[in-house]
């Protein structure tokens, strides 16, 4: 008992100085930006994630209020892109409104997820909603959730852990992303496939799920690899790697690119030599096919303006999936699946919409 | 080879790119004696050093030990080597591990790579420590000894290598005198003990007092083997420079400065004080004089031409340049008023290692110059040129860098760096330590020169007869003080001696 | 000419000189098209030049630019800051935070790359005070903004991976429309004269070496070490944002999980492959921008070679572990004796010649 109130000391303390700081730089920016006359809007923003820290440390919620007590353990949204979307998506779910006492805790470290995990089975939530920073060593807090009678909701990421632990986990198919692309590719029934990869970072879940079917393919010999090399998610990386095809003066005419921002990069490249890539008008695919994932708003913007020709989803939406889950229990019903597969889709610039654009993007 | 001689070497030749650095030399050892190597710089010791210990390889020429009655050829190829024969060095700068204890240090590097024993280790050093009477305890961090006690335990381990002939490089030039003296009395315990010892310094006194015989090299070349009796002091100061030493005798500051109430001083000091210099005191200097402070070592003096220089934090004191009150809160105040500081520490204080002999030159003056206004490189390297001519410092050219001349000549260097800004007040501290002999007579020449053109000069130095022959007023310093001041006929080494001791002066 | 020679031999540039020329022979047997320059026409119909040798003075340029105030860094503190990638992704936030605000025009442009400039100067002062002032080591006081700042880049934009779309972007990352050279490469050539200019007509090359190599030396002649060190660090943060805003137009979005990720490390190697020491004291500015494009044109030579994903990085560690090992001292006065062994047979030959 004196452990816990320590830790939550210390962690108040860590909390209240990540604000001070967050202030003080918001402060700094905002002075600065107003002494160069330009709008301080943008800087205004930072204080939101800072803010929502300090959600677990609010005093637990009376009981009887009606509303479920949730707690969320979660990469915070200053991870990627992808990290922004799946925070906003939570917090645009579990609300009082809809019939939750939502607390948050975010951090890249394992061992303090497991300690905030922790604090919220002591604080006695309902339910505990996961996305681990690593896989392992989760064993304890769940089995001590579960003596709690603490249900426990995967999200985003699996970890090594018995399935009697968790109710369900919420994931992305990293590897039905990549099959959904070749599948695509192949149905174009193009004469040949001459294909530049680019890779994410080399072990990544993402890299290794969006590399695997492509693979095949070449194994297969039904597409040609023109170069396959990693550009570590960076965009300026996948533009050299781009030139330096260009400059060996190798055909090829598709780019397949495991994430956005590369293919962002791949494109600049492309544009400096003077390939075109995209549509044409009449829906032909251009000299080189561009391929990209995870639905950022302006790739799916791309898309619309014909420039690309592909963006797979990779989507960072569980928060709907595991509300009707969690109201399912509540209700008294069983869940069919222990692994829910986000459902995802694939955006081809013929045909998208900017309703698509505005539902989808990230 | 004569029986009595532990080591012999024998038509030693070696050469350097461009220079022969040692023709022919023999050298001679006897058993249980010290061994004064002596001659200016350049003039061959450390080479000759350094092929006995295995640093360098010799060209041509043999070496023999004969440690237990019979003659051997020995060909050292490395200093473990060397350290094996029995051979040990113990340089100017500590070579040992600091943050280790003196135990630690006794015994690491020496060839025994098995289970380290605590106990033993502890114990046997405190054993030896003992038995050479040595100040230090077996489990002291090292770097926490003074300077002389770590020498002492590199000079104990050596000895407990069973080494049979100890060199010892410069030891004392950064010791005080009663370490010294604990120095020389280990020495000749050793020397009792039977150990041969070979002895580099420039310190005459020291050579006098401990050494039985003496070598003296010149520019590469045997110039003879004395014994002690037989040499008188200014006879080897000759022999070490090649020529009859008249000159230093007549050295004298022959001028000396009427006290006119009316003179303004060119620099003026009231209640000055500094971090490093806490208790005020008054200074002044006219033009033209030379004046020192003078004082044990850390009886303050460094430290108070440190607060004249500002190279401290000033923390109070009322400054008159030519008669006018200025502010001099920092080295640079200090040099635009056209004081000039040459640093005790030359290594530390003073040279720019890394950079060449001309940027060491006109660092002073360009800094007196301005950020944004850099001599172009004709001018900067006009004044070098013109002041490595003036002094005669000895390099292969000005774009060498000055870590590869030898002390002397970056004293000079640095020196040339000040003259450079053409001061009207000189602080000069210790501009004659760790240089030869020929040099330190060059640099009180120059003092008495530049006192004669009008520049005043305060000079420190730790030999009392060069302040006794470039100073005409001494300011005595006991435990940060000035306890008193000499001028004219009043200024004897007895008279400083009693003034220290505080004592009445007695005239003459 | 015997005198140049030997003359570069004794330099710092030689090593990175060695290696960049080693890679060029090494290309050259691999592939004799490698080095070919061709002008294209690009989809905004300019003609270009287009070949591995622009990509190479292209690619390099932000972490050329960036080597520029690590050497300064290096040489005064003899220690490195190891923040410089954070902080172009902060300037690189700020920028995009500045353009995105406001409709995008050539003032707009400057003012906020001006901007992005006095923030990330305020930032590497910030390090700087903590070296100088604090006197702390200069890894440990730039460690903070290493793992704090792509977070505060993060904040400066909330989240995700703002795009900014504008032509005139695309001139600065790309080409000048009429101007066949990549616009990176000019801002480096115009740093490099701008910084040739500074080192000719003030002493910070001779005051920061000073300071680098005797602090004491420094102060005793009057130079303020404090001061030496801070301008050294507001020289590399006008550098640092000034790479990351040309990497920001590259691309015309910013990242900031990996805009110029681990570029820190490339630009300490750069200034390691240029002679100067990582110690500290003499520095040889021109070595450090040439080791960016000894890295640059590894890179790109292991590109074009094809090598797998997974082995780029060790293929790299390999030949930078030769290029180190060629530069240490131990190799150096090994190859400057067996120089002179040869050289003194030529000589010794030589003579009687002459004698007959």
């Amino acid at each position: 008992m004196l452990e816990a109130k320590k830790t939550k000391k210390f962690e108040r303390g860590i909390r209240k100085m990540k604000r001070i700081l967050a202030l003080v730089l918001v402060a700094v920016l905002t002075l600065g930006l107003a002494a160069c006359g330009s709008q301080p809007a943008a800087p205004a923003q930072p204080s939101a994630p800072a803010a929502s820290n300090d959600a677990p440390a609010a005093p637990a919620a009376p009981s009887g209020d009606g509303l479920i007590k949730v707690g969320i353990v979660n990469n915070p949204p200053s991870e990627s892109g992808y990290r922004a979307a799946n925070v906003a998506d939570f917090e645009k779910v579990f609300t009082e409104a809809n019939g939750y006492k939502t607390s948050t805790f975010y951090s890249l470290k394992n061992d303090e997820q497991l300690n905030a995990a922790q604090q919220f089975i002591t604080d006695g939530v309902d339910y505990l909603l996961i996305s681990a920073a690593a896989t392992d060593g989760w064993t304890t807090v769940l089995e001590n959730a579960k003596q709690a009678g603490i249900k426990v909701f995967l999200f985003d990421r699996m970890m090594n852990v018995d399935e009697s632990l968790f109710e369900a986990a919420v994931i992305s198919d990293m590897r039905k992303q990549g099959e959904m692309a070749v599948k695509w590719l192949l149905d174009l029934n193009l004469p040949e496939y001459n294909v530049v990869h680019i890779q994410g970072a080399m072990g990544s879940d993402a890299q290794i799920g969006r590399t695997g079917p492509l693979d095949e393919q070449f194994a297969s010999g039904k597409m040609k690899c023109v170069v396959q090399q990693t550009a570590t998610w960076d965009e300026a990386t996948a533009k050299q790697i781009v030139e330096s095809v260009i400059n060996s003066g190798e055909k090829f005419n598709v780019v397949y690119a495991e994430n956005d921002g590369m293919a962002k990069g791949a494109v600049a490249a492309l544009d400096e030599a003077g390939i075109t890539h995209g549509i044409n008008p009449d829906g032909s695919p251009k000299e080189v096919i561009i391929i990209g994932f995870d639905c950022n708003t302006w790739a799916l913007e791309e898309l619309k303006k014909g420039n690309w020709n592909l963006d797979v989803q990779c989507s960072p939406f569980q928060a709907a999936v595991i509300d009707s889950m969690i109201k399912d229990l509540e209700a008294g019903k069983t869940l069919p699946e222990k692994i829910v597969i986000n459902e995802e889709t694939f955006f081809d610039a013929r045909t998208i919409t900017q309703e698509d654009i505005d539902k989808y993007g990230i | 080879m004569q029986n009595d001689n532990v080591l012999s070497m024998r038509k030693i030749n070696k050469s350097f790119p461009g220079v022969q650095a040692l023709k022919n030399v023999d050298f001679n050892l006897r058993k249980g004696e010290i061994h004064a190597l002596m001659g200016e710089n350049g003039a061959g010791k450390s080479t000759l050093i350094k092929i006995l210990t295995g640093v360098y390889p010799k060209d041509s020429g043999q070496i023999f030990i004969n440690f237990d009655g019979t003659v051997k050829e020995i060909n050292v190829k490395s200093p473990y080597d060397a350290q094996n024969m029995g051979i040990s060095t113990v340089y100017q700068e500590i070579t040992l591990c600091p943050n280790l204890t003196v135990a630690e240090n006794m015994f690491i590097g020496r060839g025994n790579y098995r289970m380290v024993n605590w106990r033993a280790m502890k114990k046997k050093t405190t054993e030896i420590l003992n038995k050479l009477n040595i100040p230090a305890r077996a489990t002291q961090q090292l770097g926490t000894c003074s300077i002389a006690v770590q020498q002492m335990v590199a000079i104990a381990r050596s000895v407990d290598m069973d080494c049979k002939v100890l060199i010892l490089d410069e030891p004392t030039s950064s010791l005080d005198e009663q370490e010294v003296d604990k120095l020389f009395s280990l020495m000749r315990d050793l020397k009792s003990r039977g150990v041969s010892i070979i002895y580099i310094t420039h310190f005459l006194d020291e050579v006098y007092e401990i050494c039985d015989r003496i070598t003296v090299l010149r520019n590469g070349e045997l110039v003879g083997e004395y014994e002690i009796k037989d040499l008188p002091r200014v006879q080897l100061i000759s022999k070490m420079m090649g020529k009859d030493l008249d000159d230093i005798s007549s050295l004298q500051n022959k001028k000396q400065i009427e006290e006119k109430p009316d003179a303004v001083p060119v620099y003026e000091a009231e209640e000055l004080s500094s971090l490093e210099c806490p208790n005020p005191f008054n200074f002044k200097i006219h033009k033209g004089e030379v004046n020192g402070f003078t004082g044990l070592l850390g009886s303050g003096r460094s430290e108070s031409v440190r607060a004249i220089f500002a190279a401290d934090k000033i923390t109070g004191g009322k400054i008159k340049v030519n008669g006018k009150t200025v502010k001099i809160k920092k080295p640079r105040d200090a040099m635009m008023h056209g004081i000039g500081y040459l640093p005790e520490d030359r290594k530390r204080d003073g040279i720019v290692e890394d950079l060449s002999v001309r940027e060491n030159i006109i660092l002073a003056l360009q800094v007196m110059k301005g950020f944004f206004k850099p001599f172009s490189k004709a001018e900067a390297e006009a004044f070098a040129d013109k002041y490595i001519k003036l002094l005669g410092i000895k390099t292969a050219s000005m774009d060498t860098p000055i870590k590869s001349l030898s002390g002397g000549n970056q004293q000079k260097a640095i020196l040339a760096r000040w003259l450079l800004t053409n001061p009207q007040y000189l602080i000069l501290d210790e501009p004659t330590r760790g240089i030869d002999v020929g040099t330190k007579v060059e640099i009180q020449k120059l003092v008495l020169k530049l006192a004669e053109e009008g520049v005043s000069v305060t000079f420190i130095s730790s030999e009392i007869e060069e302040m006794l022959r470039t100073c005409s007023r001494l300011i005595v310093m006991r435990d940060r003080r000035i306890v008193g001041e000499l001028k004219g006929e009043e200024m004897t080494q007895a008279n400083i001696m009693h003034t220290i001791a505080g004592e009445a002066v007695q005239n003459g | 000419m015997g005198n140049g020679l030997k003359k570069i031999a004794r330099s710092q540039l030689i090593i990175p000189l060695i290696a960049l020329l080693l890679l060029i022979v090494f290309n050259l047997i691999r592939d004799i098209e490698f080095f070919s320059i061709t002008v294209k026409t690009d989809n905004s119909g300019n003609s270009v030049l287009s070949g591995n040798l622009i990509s190479i003075l292209n690619g390099a340029s932000a972490v050329a630019i960036m080597s520029i105030g690590m050497t300064l860094i290096t040489s005064s503190c003899k220690g490195q800051d190891i923040s410089v990638a954070a902080l172009a992704a902060i300037a690189g936030s700020v920028f995009v935070s500045v353009l995105r605000s406001n409709e995008i025009t050539i003032p707009v442009i400057i003012i906020a790359f001006l901007f992005c400039t006095v923030i990330a100067v305020l930032f590497s002062l910030f390090n700087g005070v903590l070296v100088a002032v604090f006197k702390i080591q200069p890894m440990i006081a730039t460690l903070i903004l290493f793992s704090a700042g792509r977070s505060i880049a993060y904040w400066i934009n909330g989240g995700a991976t703002p795009t900014v779309q504008s032509p005139l972007l695309a001139s600065i990352g790309g080409f000048i429309p009429g101007i066949p050279i990549p616009t990176p490469i000019i801002i480096m050539v115009i740093f490099l004269i701008l910084i040739s200019l500074v080192l000719r007509f003030t002493n910070l090359g001779l005051y920061t070496q000073v300071v680098g190599i005797n602090e004491g030396t420094a102060h005793l002649n009057g130079i303020n070490p404090v001061w030496i060190k801070l301008i050294a660090f507001i020289i590399s943060g006008i550098c640092v944002a000034t790479a990351g805003c040309i990497t920001v137009c590259r691309i015309g979005l910013i990242n900031h999980e990996t805009l110029l990720l681990d570029a820190e490390m490339d630009v300490i190697l750069s200034v390691a492959i240029g002679g100067t020491a990582l110690s500290g004291g003499k520095f040889n500015l021109y070595g450090s921008v040439l080791g960016a494009y000894v890295i640059q044109a590894l890179t790109v030579t292991l590109y074009a070679m094809k090598v797998p994903s997974a082995a780029v990085k060790s293929y790299k560690a390999i030949v930078i572990i030769l290029i180190v090992l060629i530069s240490s001292p131990v190799v150096r006065s090994f190859t400057v004796k067996a120089y002179k062994k040869l050289f003194k047979k030529q000589e010794a030959k030589e003579i009687p010649v002459k004698a007959s």
